[in-house]
């Protein structure tokens, strides 16, 4: 009858199916975005506010955060599937591998971005930085930064969530991974909130990019190899 | 595959006399390192960790590209013998990348004032202890051998891509805060002596480690034929 779709087109059922289930349940949104704003808020009484600036402590705090963060959200996407065997029903259905990953992935960067969307202000406000140039400086950052997470996080979910202990392996496998997006993402946004040129945090961007494009390409074609033949 | 119970598989010793070989090579560099070879005029008795940390580092790069190679060749043909050698040289890695990240900071103290400075060789050496370490424990969470070999093959792949950022991170922080502490002394010419010693004991060094992967990838073999606890 019908003809299998395409890799895309996949992928995009896949993302939506996953995003349905979000939008419906809110449930692991709301327990990350609570969880955001009470390392946020907690970080800040870590540091004497009279000794560091909060321009100073905030992209730090914001990236750590983040990463913690992400690895919560990433934990569930595959750790829904664990239910019922569901992941099974997934690998015989009629798409090529990669298009599991590449769904899980999309559907995963919509998740980690409407955090961001929710930090970033919460950040802000908080931590009293100039509003405009905040946001101008950490979006862009922030995209580039959910790109490369999700990309290694979602891989590693699906690894972590067949083994014993996923939760706790989740985050060891993940952590050394995240050290080229945490350490540019804080080192970038760090100097644009002080007002530094661009020039100057371009090396760290051009980091960034080149770390999100060979791990979105690797983590894809890695996948189908964690899969049975 | 059946082993009726208590006869012999056919297995090798783990523990033979190129071994014991390369234990005593080992032993031989470190006689030598200790008594004949001379104090260095600036930093002492201290600089003779350096004729165990260069050759330990050395030959955790073997141990690890034995094991990224493994990997690769596991994804590649599916074979299991590439899955135990990739596991040999992972355990082995972990050991020397130990040695290193110890004999460092004992050298560190004396001679730079510090234990720990966040210089990018050391911080990369620390990610791929990291990364050593996880790689280990991931493969003892999962009990299905094929699910083992495919994931850790996987992970080391992908932590193969990875060094070349991280090394790119670190060295972009450090450049960007240059640390006074940072006076690691340059080597360009050991005198006859102590170049000697440090080759010596960097064979001896690249040779146990070769012994070590070998003699690891004979228990795996032995295990996975049924000899089991060995």
């Amino acid at each position: 009858m019908n003809a299998p779709p395409g890799l895309l087109a996949a992928s995009w059922t896949i993302a939506r199916k996953d995003l349905a289930i979000e939008l419906r349940t809110r449930s692991a949104f709301l327990s990350v975005v609570v969880f955001t704003l009470l390392a946020l808020v907690t970080f800040f009484f870590a540091w004497d506010p009279t000794a560091v600036s909060s321009t100073d402590l905030a992209p730090g705090v914001l990236w750590v955060t983040f990463t913690f963060a992400g690895l919560l959200g990433l934990h569930r996407s595959f750790g829904a599937e664990m239910q019922d065997r569901a992941i099974d029903a997934l690998l015989v259905s009629p798409v090529d591998r990669e298009a599991i990953y590449i769904g899980k992935a999309f559907a995963n960067v919509v998740f980690v971005s409407a955090v961001l969307a929710v930090a970033i202000p919460a950040i802000t406000i908080f931590y009293n930085l100039p509003i405009a140039r905040t946001v101008a400086a950490l979006a862009p950052i922030a995209f580039l930064a959910a790109i490369g997470l999700v990309a290694v996080g979602t891989l590693f979910s699906a690894m972590a969530v067949n083994t014993r202990m996923a939760e706790l392996l989740l985050p060891m496998l993940s952590l050394p991974f995240f050290v080229p997006i945490v350490l540019p993402s804080a080192q970038a946004s760090a100097q644009l909130l002080a007002g530094r040129p661009l020039a100057e945090a371009m090396p760290w961007l051009k980091l960034l990019v080149a770390f999100d494009i060979v791990f979105a390409v690797a983590c894809a074609v890695a996948y189908p190899h964690t899969l049975e033949e | 595959m059946t082993n009726p119970a208590g006869a012999p598989v056919n297995r090798r010793p783990l523990f033979d006399v190129l071994f014991g070989a390369s234990v005593l090579a080992v032993i031989g560099a470190v006689v030598r390192v200790v008594y004949f070879t001379p104090f260095e005029a600036t930093q002492g008795p201290a600089q003779k960790i350096y004729y165990l940390h260069v050759p330990a580092a050395l030959s955790a790069y073997l141990a690890l590209i034995v094991a990224a190679l493994g990997s690769l060749a596991y994804l590649w043909l599916k074979d299991e013998r590439a899955d135990r050698m990739a596991e040999s040289g992972g355990e082995v890695a972990l050991l020397f990348t130990t040695v290193v990240l110890i004999t460092g900071p004992l050298w560190g103290k004396p001679i730079w004032g510090a234990w720990w400075t966040w210089d990018a060789r050391i911080t990369l050496t620390l990610f791929l202890w990291f990364v050593t370490l996880s790689y280990l424990v991931l493969r003892g969470a999962i009990d299905e051998p094929g699910m083992r070999a495919r994931y850790s093959a996987v992970l080391a792949v992908l932590a193969a891509l990875l060094i070349p950022f991280i090394h790119l991170s670190v060295y972009l922080f450090r450049t960007l805060h240059p640390m006074p502490i940072v006076l690691k002394p340059d080597k360009p010419s050991l005198p006859p002596e102590m170049l000697t010693t440090f080759t010596i004991s960097v064979f001896a060094f690249l040779f146990f480690c070769s012994m070590l992967i070998r003699a690891r990838y004979r228990l795996s073999t032995a295990r996975a034929s049924g000899g089991a606890d060995a």
